[in-house]
């Protein structure tokens, strides 16, 4: 065995840091789906008429749709009866504030870091905090309804301001898009709703955290931010979960709506558990994220670390419906162990002058699998439509697999587009050179990798940027090739 | 400082050197010359502690400590330091930011506190004035796109960095014009003091006339063959290597 395959069999990756699970009690539906299990959910939330009939419509035409195949992944087939659709941390009153909110639950997010209570003090974000399915807290609401923004769990905005939800709600991403966000629209549970008012500037960034906690239950949270003429957001979501030998099944909406010059900017570190060294366990991560530029030069930026789940299967998209209107794309995606990650996007270019950008960092090791899948549509009317690609794959050791499946039509002969694609190891030369100035090898590595990722890194705001740092390190702990 | 006894190192299966014996002082400097392929580079390796390279006899010993039994970041630690011949690209990471992870990393392995962003970069501005390096370039990601005069430039800004007991420069002259040649000399110069060591790889006799060395050994087939002042380096420059040869295959 050569010194590069030792150094790799010796994988000692650092355990999940987030694995462990909140003993609270929990309200939950009985396993498996069907009109009872969504009137179910539909009655815990006290729903308008109107949103229980959406719902119905969105499973009866889920039933008729079949689970896509075309992505690089492989698992055994999910059994969508085995999963628990609603579980709720048991609070003996409604939260109106976080005075009210279980102890429990408070701890449960300061131990990932998050302090919900000192939020206010420490960071200056703004938190939507999420167990399972239902959202526990929300800071700094008052703050922001100064300014007319309205950051909210997405229960409450259907209790408060169902007018909003009804129209924006499926209109980037369609319910029958794809099989997914199907499923998502008949059983979402809660998740995080932002409306920026017309001319209004966020002084902070908007953050909805993630938790999944109870055992064989799914999370399908939906969020959706939109955003006035002429405004600016900046929202950033993380996620964990606990460390189970059952795979998970997370199926997320998120839905971006830009009005005339406004700018969204979205920013995530994905970090659900990634299942063990062996392949047991981990979260199924399939996520509709699609981002509509609907008035002129409108801008919706995503920005992604993906570094957990057991299958990653994700393309945050945007649609530059509007003339000179912008879309971004900035995604490292890290595998290990025998993690499989197909993710990318798709810009459809639709008015004039539309522009988009694409940076891609792949970063593969131990027997994982990791593809980049990218669409760069320019529609006729879109004249004068620009694209840059960039899509680079690095390598660990020599039993992973790194692909790349850009799709490039063009309907508009004015397209300007530029694809470029790189694959590269990190070299014996490059640890060597580390080591001899002293760094030891785990440092080395996180130094190369963060040098390598630095251009999606310097996109996010600073605290993620040096958490999404650390995250990168320790996904790759011990994986040199 | 620095004691080699017989040292014998292979790669994969070829035999590169052949029972060296090497005795450094504080405050010497050692040129050693050769022919290509004799081995030069393989020795400063094998000292710095590349895996590749298999010791299959002999022994270092390092300020009284066992060298080769040491992992290669230990030895930095302990104050080996290697100016390479081909100084690698590591893209999006800039010289300060490598840096400051190895002075930390070292400070740290000595048990000192780390340095805070105020003092690392007094300490490298006034490192950056010795070796006459632009901040522009520590700015930029390190050997990315560097002329070969910048990366051994550079290489000296990290010796100076590091402020090693022995420093070990691989062909450091290789690639460089007079002006720079004269520049990166006159910062080696500076560093030497009387506790430190500097063994200088070179294939010319022209970098010995700014770094004067005390002792000039010729490696030959992976062997010391002969030894002696810098006069030897100039008799090297006037006659090549062939007679050295001839007096090899004669023993
Ligand atoms: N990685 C390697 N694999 C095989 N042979 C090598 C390797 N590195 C060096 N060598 C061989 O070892 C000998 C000594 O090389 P080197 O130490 O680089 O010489 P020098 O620095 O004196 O020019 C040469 O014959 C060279 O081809
Ligand atoms: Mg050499």
């Amino acid at each position: 065995m050569s010194k590069d395959n030792q150094v790799l069999e010796e994988l000692t990756s650092k355990e999940y840091e987030h694995g462990w699970t909140t003993d609270i009690e929990t309200d939950s539906a009985p396993k498996g789906l069907n009109e009872d299990i969504i009137r179910f959910i539909s009655a815990k939330k006290n729903e308008p008429a109107w949103l229980l009939e959406w719902r119905m419509k969105a499973y009866q035409q889920w039933t008729k749709m079949k689970e896509p195949t075309w992505a690089n992944v492989k698992f055994p087939e999910i059994n969508y009866q085995d999963v628990i659709y609603y579980s709720a941390p048991k609070q003996k009153v409604t939260p109106k504030n976080l005075e009210d909110v279980d102890p429990e639950l408070i701890k449960t997010f300061e131990k990932l870091g998050i302090s919900l209570t000192e939020q206010k003090r420490l960071t200056g974000i703004a938190v939507d905090a999420v167990i399972d399915s239902v959202s526990v807290a929300t800071t700094f609401k008052e703050t922001l309804g100064e300014l007319g923004i309205i950051f909210c769990s997405f229960s409450e905005a259907v209790q408060k301001h169902p007018d909003l939800v009804k129209k924006y709600m499926g209109s980037v991403v369609p319910v029958n898009d794809n099989y997914f966000s199907a499923l998502n629209s008949a059983v979402f549970t809660d998740g995080s709703f932002c409306y920026i008012p017309k001319g209004v500037r966020c002084p902070m960034e908007l953050s909805t955290y993630f938790r999944i906690n109870a055992a064989n239950t799914g999370q399908f949270e939906r969020t959706l931010i939109v955003a006035d003429e002429g405004s600016y957001v900046s929202y950033l979501e993380g996620c964990t979960a606990p460390q189970r030998d059952e795979n998970q099944l997370h199926a997320a909406v998120v839905e971006i709506y830009a009005m005339k010059d406004a700018t969204v900017k979205y920013s995530t570190v994905q970090n659900w558990y990634p299942g063990n060294k062996e392949g047991k366990g981990g979260i199924y991560n399939f996520v509709t994220k699609r981002g509509l530029c609907y008035g002129d030069s409108s801008k919706i930026s995503w920005t992604q670390v993906e570094t957990g789940s057991a299958i990653t299967w994700k393309y945050p998209s945007c649609i530059l419906r509007g003339d000179n209107s912008m879309g971004e794309f900035y995604s490292v995606a890290v595998t290990n162990n025998y993690q499989q990650a197909d993710t990318g996007t798709k810009m459809i270019h639709i008015g004039k002058n539309t522009k988009s950008r694409i940076v891609s960092k792949g970063i593969s090791a131990g027997h994982s699998q990791n593809s980049y899948r990218g669409q760069v549509h320019i529609m006729k009317r879109a004249e004068g439509a620009r694209n840059f690609s960039q899509c680079d794959s690095l390598l660990m050791g020599d039993q992973c697999g790194a692909h790349t499946f850009p799709y490039i039509d063009v309907e508009n002969n004015t397209a300007r587009i530029e694809h470029e694609a790189t694959t590269s190891k990190i070299g014996e030369d490059q640890i060597f050179y580390c080591l001899q100035r002293g760094i030891d090898e785990e440092s080395a590595v996180a130094l190369i990798v963060n040098g390598y990722a630095k251009e999606v890194l310097n996109q996010l705001p600073m605290e993620f940027a040096v958490e999404a740092q650390k995250l990168l390190a320790l996904t790759l702990e011990g994986s040199v090739g | 400082m620095l004691t080699i006894k017989n040292l014998q190192a292979k790669i994969g299966e070829k035999q590169i050197l052949n029972g060296i014996n090497l005795e450094v002082k504080p405050g010497e400097v050692h040129a050693i010359m050769g022919p290509n392929g004799s081995g030069k580079s393989t020795l400063a390796s094998v000292l710095a502690g590349r895996e590749e390279y298999e010791v299959t006899g002999g022994e270092v010993s390092f300020e009284g400590k066992d060298l080769l039994e040491m992992a290669p970041e230990d030895r930095a630690r302990e104050g080996v330091f290697l100016a390479f011949q081909y100084p690698v690209e590591i893209p999006g990471v800039s010289t300060i930011n490598f840096m400051k992870t190895a002075v930390n990393q070292i400070r740290g392995y000595r048990g000192q506190p780390t340095l805070d962003a105020v003092s690392f970069l007094g300490l490298m501005k006034e490192k950056m004035k010795l070796v006459e390096i632009d901040q522009a370039l520590l700015n930029r990601a390190l050997n990315e796109g560097f002329s070969g005069g910048e990366k051994k430039r550079n290489e000296i800004f990290q010796m100076a960095m590091l402020e090693p007991k022995l420093a070990i420069l691989d062909e450091t002259d290789s690639g460089l014009d007079i002006d720079a040649l004269k520049i990166v000399s006159n910062g080696v110069n500076k560093l030497r003091n009387k506790s430190n060591a500097v063994i200088v790889v070179t294939h010319y006799q022209r970098l010995l006339d700014y770094i004067v060395p005390d002792f000039v050994h010729v490696l030959y087939k992976g062997k010391i063959v002969k030894s002696g002042t810098k006069e030897l380096a100039l008799e090297l420059e006037a006659k090549g290597y062939d007679w050295i040869k001839e007096e090899v295959s004669v023993l």
